[in-house]
């Protein structure tokens, strides 16, 4: 017998058991999915203005920079104050993206990943800029994947991590964010998504909280279509 | 060889005594509850959240074969390979043939406990191949060759200073007393680690059946760059770590968070549904998921506490337990501490070499209270003690039971031991506190209450009429 | 109302006075109080030990004795716990198992019973000093018992209450604990009796008397002024 039919032959005889007490004890209630997990995870407004205010304070205790720009231009302004300020010498980007635009203003070097671009490379840019699948208001997070985020290393190898985000890419929770997975990508999901929740950090020394542990240091949010958050 | 129950003894009784020791878990779990409270405050019925929890972890527990089919299908469906290991030696074993094959020079890993508990890391290195931690807390253990303290925060028994001398002693850092400065030196050496690295090994904290994907949760960022950069990925997980559905995390995530660290939602939660597709630009070639049984089929046949399977290796548990914080990680002598060590770890290894784990507790429920997945984790003390007897109990304290059955079942019987225990007194007066006293695991450390002239059963009789 | 009272072994032989605090209150506030001499023990430390099939002939005893009572009180939260909780277990499937159930549903730890079933929280008790109150791990996770003893405690005049630091934080008694494993036993309770007596209280006041007499004895060895008294012996006192 292999491996795997003997683990699952102890399983299905193990099963044969039902359980008892405690073990037995958790609800039948099941399948109300993401309704029923809504009702108990915190609390997120109804409407935009609410959400976006909660990405807000939420990304200012996690230090991530969010930066809300009226549209394109401003965007690209704000990319050029960002390059300017961090002493950026060079970006990486996904090759062939919809946000080249926003970065032709910028002067220094931009190397585009592609499947030939070693990975030496690219830990040796300054930032990675990347798009996002969706902004969590509930949470302060980034959802991308392979796709929207120009593969596994771009978003977490370079010191700085930067995303352009539209407006309309804001969801209000988590269950929110899973269900626009299945729906824009099931049931052929990119091999990597990840949520994105602040900078790097670790507090494996005497607890105290450490930005840049491996991943970004850094990590700012342009958000595109929003004029500043009062 | 001493055992390991009269091992803990000695350790226990050492690090009771360390005041250093007890003042930092005292300040680092303080520091934990504060946040804790805080984000469980956030959730709007945390109770209720703990019971969905409970209830999602025992439909896949329930349904255990049927998910793990159905994992391993969507992932062999993407090209990754799937190994399912019986034991330790097996998983390690496949570990060890895939690293050969590949010729590979260096390993980069991130945390999973599951790698300490198949003992990994020695038999990679024992093969010739360089292993290296990646996670900061367990490459500061990796380089003290101890094993981890915490299941969550590998390194949380020591100070800044002991760090920074460690450092300076295998790395020749500058000693500082800075953390950030610190965290820096393990980022600057491990950076050049994942770009060499020919193989990296991770962990899962989910694994999800619906879209045969694993989840892995983090702060750092070491186990995403350990699955994105090494051309080959290896994931190792327990069987039971299988939820159903991806929407099951959007609860789970931030609960495990929220008990582990006492964060809302930690930094990188991240899917991984197989190696690199063919139109992305970059990733692993080859994925392989080693599933783990190692005795977990073993609980799952105990009826009574296989919701201990529901474990999200959270460590709430450790961070409450009472027993944790006076003793720390490493007086366990096990690969999981704390309350659910002490419940898993007999039918992971043995009943009778580890139920002293499940006895040293005063069972106060601070674990059951907190358990974010609603593991009777307690009351399964209880259950172990109860099969260690019954298994193989000591005839002595077989008979001393049987004699107190005996005794407070009948009232005279009861009244003729008082009175010979209190023809004792004086004999023990004279020797309390001295190790001749015959309480003196009490008088030690502790005064003797007095009997009372008249008990309660004669001054009832008394006031009677 | 016939009140029966469940007395724990400790406390018939170490406190009794606990016992006739309890006896008073109840007689004070006109309920027939009685007792059955014949019962010793709820079997617990055989229980926590693993000796089931010992703990259920002690068990068996308690329910046997208890079966034609109205209502029993209990002042121990961890004596109530086994009475109310773990005789189920020890019963599950076995012939005692209703009668089990029904003496879960009539028996009550002290405070709970006065609070919940009576309805009182005045007393008219009078204890003058500051005091502490220490959460039995039982009575506080297995019974739900934690608003209570402060309910009444609050109506006590004179009597100033101090909440000490991680109240919910075990005292390290544990039963056969205390003596198989000392060192943590001790060292809990070296905790525990710190946080208390930071708060400057008087006085350590407990709804379970095992708690108080490994605490009372670290309290004393440690030459502590700080005295330790049963939630029944504060409320007995009346004005």
């Amino acid at each position: 017998m292999n491996t795997r039919d003997s683990i699952l032959g102890r399983i299905r005889e193990a099963l044969r058991a039902g359980s008892v007490g405690h073990a037995a004890e958790s609800g039948a209630e099941l399948g109300a999915g993401s309704v029923g997990i809504r009702r108990f995870l915190p609390k997120v407004p109804d409407d935009f203005p609410g959400q976006l205010a909660l990405f807000a304070e939420l990304s200012a205790n996690l230090k991530t920079e969010f930066l809300p720009c009226a549209d394109e231009a401003a965007a690209s302004a704000q990319l050029q104050v960002l390059a300017a300020r961090e002493q950026w010498e060079s970006v990486a980007c996904p090759a062939n993206s919809e946000m080249q635009n926003l970065l032709t203003a910028l002067t220094i070097p931009k190397l585009e990943v592609s499947r030939s671009t070693a990975m030496t490379d690219l830990g040796k840019t300054s930032a990675g800029i990347t798009g996002c699948d969706a902004l969590v208001a509930q949470t302060g997070s980034v959802l991308l994947t392979a796709a929207s985020g120009g593969g596994r290393a771009l978003s977490v190898l370079p010191p700085h991590h930067v995303v352009i985000a539209s407006a309309s890419q804001l969801v209000p929770d988590l269950p929110a964010a899973f269900e626009l997975l299945h729906r824009k990508y099931g049931p052929n999901f990119p091999s990597f998504m990840t949520f994105i929740t602040g900078p790097s950090r670790t507090g494996d020394i005497e607890r105290i909280l450490v930005l840049g542990a491996h991943g970004p240091r850094k990590l700012s949010v342009i958000m595109v279509g929003q004029t500043a958050v009062s | 060889m001493p055992s390991a129950a009269s091992k803990f003894n000695t350790d226990a009784t050492r690090m009771v005594a360390d005041a250093e020791h007890r003042q930092m878990m005292q300040q680092s779990l303080t520091g934990y509850q504060k946040t804790r409270s805080t984000n469980a405050g956030r959730f709007q019925d945390w109770e209720s959240a703990r019971t969905r929890a409970a209830a999602i972890k025992d439909e896949a527990i329930r349904n255990l074969d049927r998910y793990l089919e159905q994992f391993e299908q969507k992932l062999i469906a993407r090209g990754a390979k799937v190994f399912w290991a019986n034991d330790a030696a097996e998983a390690r074993g496949y570990i060890l043939d895939l690293a050969r094959a590949k010729q590979a020079k260096t390993i980069v890993k991130s945390k999973t406990m599951v790698s300490e508990e198949i003992h990994l890391n020695p038999a990679l290195e024992k093969a010739g191949f360089q292993v290296v931690e990646s996670d900061l807390g367990e490459f500061i253990v990796q380089l003290r060759k101890e094993p981890p303290y915490h299941i969550v925060f590998p390194a949380m028994h020591l100070t800044r200073g002991q760090i920074s001398d460690l450092f300076h002693q295998k790395l020749g850092s500058e000693p500082t007393s800075d953390p950030e400065e610190l965290t820096m030196t393990a980022r600057r050496t491990l950076r050049q680690e994942y770009l060499v690295a020919d193989i990296g090994i991770t962990g899962a904290n989910f694994a999800v059946a619906e879209t045969g994907m694993i989840s892995i949760t983090e702060n750092e960022g070491n186990a995403r760059l350990t699955s994105a950069l090494p051309k080959t990925h290896v994931v190792l997980l327990g069987i039971e770590k299988v939820v159903p559905r991806l929407a099951d995390l959007a609860l789970l995530l931030p609960m495990l968070a929220t008990a582990g660290t006492g964060q809302q939602i930690t930094c990188y939660n991240s899917l991984i549904g197989g190696p690199r597709s063919a139109e992305e630009v970059d990733g692993p070639e080859e994925m392989h998921v080693v599933l783990l049984d190692n005795s977990r089929t073993r609980l799952l046949a105990d009826a009574e506490q296989r919701d201990a399977l529901r474990c999200i290796r959270c460590g709430a548990c450790l961070n409450v337990c009472p027993i944790f914080r006076n003793v720390g990680g490493h007086t366990y002598g096990t690969t999981y501490q704390g309350p659910i060590g002490s419940v898993i770890t007999p039918h992971l290894r043995s009943l009778q070499s580890w139920q002293h784990l499940s006895q040293a507790s005063s069972l106060c429920g601070a674990c059951t209270e907190t358990c974010p997945v609603k593991i009777d984790l307690h009351h399964h003390l209880l259950q172990n003690r109860r099969n260690a007897v019954t298994e193989k109990g000591s005839i002595l304290q077989k008979l001393g039971f049987k004699a107190f059955a005996f005794v407070v079942n009948r009232p005279r019987w009861f009244a003729m031991g008082v009175r010979a225990m209190k023809c004792f007194m004086p004999l023990q007066h004279l020797l309390n506190a001295t190790p001749a006293d015959p309480v003196w695991p009490w008088t030690k450390s502790r005064e003797l209450p007095a009997f009372a002239r008249k008990s309660f059963r004669e001054l009832w009789k008394q006031r009677t009429p | 109302m016939r009140i029966s009272l469940f007395i724990p072994c400790y406390v018939d032989q170490f406190y009794p006075q606990v016992g006739l605090s309890v006896v008073r209150v109840f007689e004070r506030l006109g309920h027939e109080v009685q007792f059955d001499e014949t019962l010793v023990c709820c079997g617990q430390p055989a229980f926590n030990a693993g000796f089931w099939p010992e703990a259920r002939q002690v068990a068996a005893k308690v329910v046997r004795q208890l079966s034609a009572t109205d209502v029993v009180v209990v002042p121990s939260g961890s004596c109530a716990t086994m009475i109310k909780v773990f005789y189920r277990e020890l019963f599950a499937g076995a012939p005692e198992e209703e009668a089990v159930n029904q003496l879960a549903l009539r028996t009550f730890e002290f405070s709970e019973f006065l609070v919940d079933k009576l309805g009182v929280t005045d007393l008219g008790s009078r204890f003058q000093g500051s005091a502490t109150f220490h959460d039995g791990c039982h009575g506080f996770r297995e019974l739900g018992v934690r608003t209570q003893p402060r309910a009444l405690l609050r109506q006590v005049k004179d009597l100033t209450l101090i909440e000490m630091e991680d109240n919910t934080t075990c005292c390290g008694f544990g039963g056969l604990f205390a003596v198989k494993f000392p060192m943590i036993s001790t060292a809990m309770g070296e905790t525990k009796c710190g946080l208390a007596t930071k708060t400057g209280a008087d006085y350590l006041i407990s709804n379970d008397s095992s708690c108080l007499m490994h605490l009372e004895g670290l309290l004393k060895r440690s030459g502590s002024k700080m005295k330790a008294l049963h939630l029944a012996e504060v409320l007995a006192n009346f004005r």
